[in-house]
């Protein structure tokens, strides 16, 4: 996808993060075990993960909120160690957990956030006013946030995390538990970040989203980064759809599995009780072929999909092995994608 | 979004250092938020409000008649006594509330912003202060209520009242880094009620102090609350400032000189 950004970013060799390196164990629990990350000012950068990867302690590390055991990162040239102070004057987060404060109210938190960022009192309350306005929240701005939504939490979120105009703005799953009409509205939000010259830092556990957003993507898994590139490379080394696929009868189940990898090409996932089989495919029109070879093969299909590519399959593609826990909502979060591009 | 383009980061003029100025400012906004809070939910006000009023009510008329003869000669001795122990008591609640508002999101967010790092355990401290103010004004309110005329005058019952509110800051120093190195809000309050009761009860605020027993004399003559009460009973009372009053105050700098430090050190490092 094109960015108005990317034509007005900065001279090339201005890296908005330049992190290489990066450990961080809790315990024995290598948490990020050596990440090296490099983003481009005004890009959009997606880190790509499932649940436990270490999307979050990378983003801490990177936003010094926590310090990292080894490696090293800058932002924008400036040490999050050595220079921390300087690096919060650069950047803005919007955290997986929403990080305002509860008992406030709406406009007295962006208050309190524009005073501490320097602000006069008249000039904080009309910032704090503006982005209200902005977000979609003006009516909701003296009401305690106690009984906000997730969604306007998550705005009132990514507000407070705008008041200064920070150069680099890092959102942690910003979409992850908002509904499908929610989630639109907030990827519009980031688009719109972006036009203003923005570099956005986003994490997400949804390859679709990062899809929608990003320039480049890097995938991590297991505290390591597994793949990193432009959109379109990683897209196309994982196939550009998913084939779904449940046979007649469960004994067959290996035989429908060799027939796949060898028509296709690529590894397969099999769930034998439930008979069913997923694998990547980088051109539906490989579908024909697969059928006449499971009509010669005697294999009989009980039902047949074939999908956008989930993180699973980019998981299976990129590391051999499928995303161990499946994180809650990656059912739903596919019947969702797909109302979203209907 | 905006109308303006962002300034691009290596534009701009950048520190890395708060100055003092800023730390203070920070602070301000800090304790500021702080009161907001306390306006938000003045259901956490009910601590210092019915505090004073119950207090004050039980122990004059419960031990009035068997420490001083009657209720009317006991004020003298019991108001001054109940002011530091509510007041002091109040002073728990810092180190509680600091504790649960290191466990909430919105921390990250301060921890992200360019500002001071002292601020919000400053800002903390700070806006307990009205805290102190309401607990003190309604203690000496529910005296004057139950017939307690101090002979000092209204100018020395001031004196008190701001010298009993600087003390309980020094002391919810001490709270406050229970607060900031407890895991949880409930053993904060745990370890602090201990402390309050040893300090509060082994002193003189409520009973005289040669009804104890030798050894216990000992302790309750050293400890500073012993000294801060018979200082406010000086002021209140003959509206004298005794020696009282210089080892109280000299208590209160000890302990801001010991616990200030620790509970900063403590708090950078767990933020
Ligand atoms: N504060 C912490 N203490 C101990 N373990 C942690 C802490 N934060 C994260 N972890 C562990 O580190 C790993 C990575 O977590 P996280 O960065 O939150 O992953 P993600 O954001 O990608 O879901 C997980 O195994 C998690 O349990
Ligand atoms: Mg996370």
């Amino acid at each position: 996808m094109e960015h108005a950004s990317k034509g007005s970013a900065p001279q090339s060799g201005v890296w908005a993060v330049d992190a290489s390196g990066l450990v961080k164990t809790f315990g024995d629990n290598r948490a990020v075990d050596g990440v090296d990350l490099r983003v481009r000012a005004g890009t959009v950068y997606g880190v790509l993960g499932p649940n436990g990867a270490g999307k979050t302690t990378t983003i801490s590390m990177l936003a010094t909120l926590l310090r990292p055991d080894a490696g090293t990162a800058r932002i924008f040239g400036h040490d999050v160690v050595k220079e921390a102070h300087i690096v919060r004057q650069l950047i803005g987060v919007t955290g997986q957990y929403a990080s305002v404060d509860e008992t406030l109210s709406a406009t007295e938190n962006l208050v309190v956030f524009s005073r501490l960022l320097g602000l006069g009192r008249a000039e904080a309350k009309r910032k704090a006013s503006e982005l209200l306005e902005e977000f979609g929240l003006a009516e909701a701005a003296k009401r305690p946030l106690k009984n906000f939504s997730g969604g306007m939490r998550r705005r009132l979120d990514l507000a407070a995390s705008l008041i200064a105009q920070p150069p680099l703005i890092f959102l942690d799953e910003p979409t992850t538990g908002l509904d499908p009409r929610t989630r639109a509205q907030m990827w519009d939000t980031i688009r719109r970040l972006v036009k203003t010259g923005s570099t956005v830092m986003l994490t997400t556990q949804y390859l679709d989203e990062a899809d929608q957003l990003a320039d480049r993507i890097a995938v991590i898994d297991r505290g390591r980064v597994v793949a990193e590139g432009a959109v379109d490379e990683l897209k196309a080394s994982v196939g550009s759809s998913s084939l779904h696929l449940r046979i007649q009868e469960g004994q067959l189940i290996e035989r429908a599995r060799r027939i796949v990898e060898q028509v296709l090409g690529a590894q397969s996932v099999i769930s034998p009780e439930a008979g069913k089989i997923t694998a990547p495919m980088a051109d539906a029109d490989r579908v024909a072929d697969l059928l006449i070879a499971f009509r010669q093969g005697g294999v009989r299909l009980a039902e047949m999909s074939v999908q956008k590519p989930t993180l699973d399959e980019v998981f299976l593609t990129l590391t051999g092995h499928g995303v161990k826990e499946p994180p809650a909502q990656s059912s739903a979060d596919r019947n969702e994608t797909e109302v979203m591009q209907a | 979004m905006n109308d303006y383009p962002l300034t691009p980061g290596a534009q701009r003029a950048l520190k890395n250092h708060a100055s003092v100025g800023q730390s203070l400012r920070n602070s301000f906004t800090m304790a500021y938020r702080g009161l907001l809070k306390i306006r938000r939910t003045p259901e956490q006000l009910f601590d210092v409000t019915l505090q004073p009023i119950l207090f004050t009510l039980m122990f004059t008329y419960i031990f009035g008649g068997a420490i001083s003869g009657n209720v009317h000669n006991y004020l003298p001795v019991i108001i001054p006594g109940i002011l530091v122990q509510t007041v002091i008591t109040t002073s728990i609640v810092t180190g509680v509330q600091l504790r649960e508002d290191m466990d909430k999101g919105v921390f990250d967010r301060f921890k992200s912003l360019p500002i001071a790092r002292i601020a919000p355990l400053a800002g903390a401290l700070l806006a307990d202060t009205v805290r102190y103010a309401i607990a003190t004004a309604l203690t000496f309110a529910m005296g004057y209520l139950m017939g307690y005329r101090p002979h000092g005058g209204f100018g020395h019952v001031v004196i008190a009242a701001v010298f009993v509110i600087a003390s309980s800051w020094a002391i919810s120093w001490i709270f406050a880094f229970f607060g900031v190195i407890a895991r949880t809000a409930s053993s904060v309050q745990g370890i602090s009620v201990i402390v309050l009761f040893l300090l509060t009860f082994l002193s003189n605020a409520f009973v005289p102090v040669k009804t104890m027993p030798g050894w216990l004399q000992w302790f309750v003559n050293a400890n500073p609350i012993s000294h801060l009460v018979t200082a406010v009973r000086d002021l209140v009372n003959a509206g004298s400032i005794g020696g009282d009053f210089g080892i109280a105050l000299m208590g209160a700098a000890v302990i801001v000189a010991i616990f200030a430090p620790l509970t900063v050190r403590a708090y950078m490092r767990r933020t």
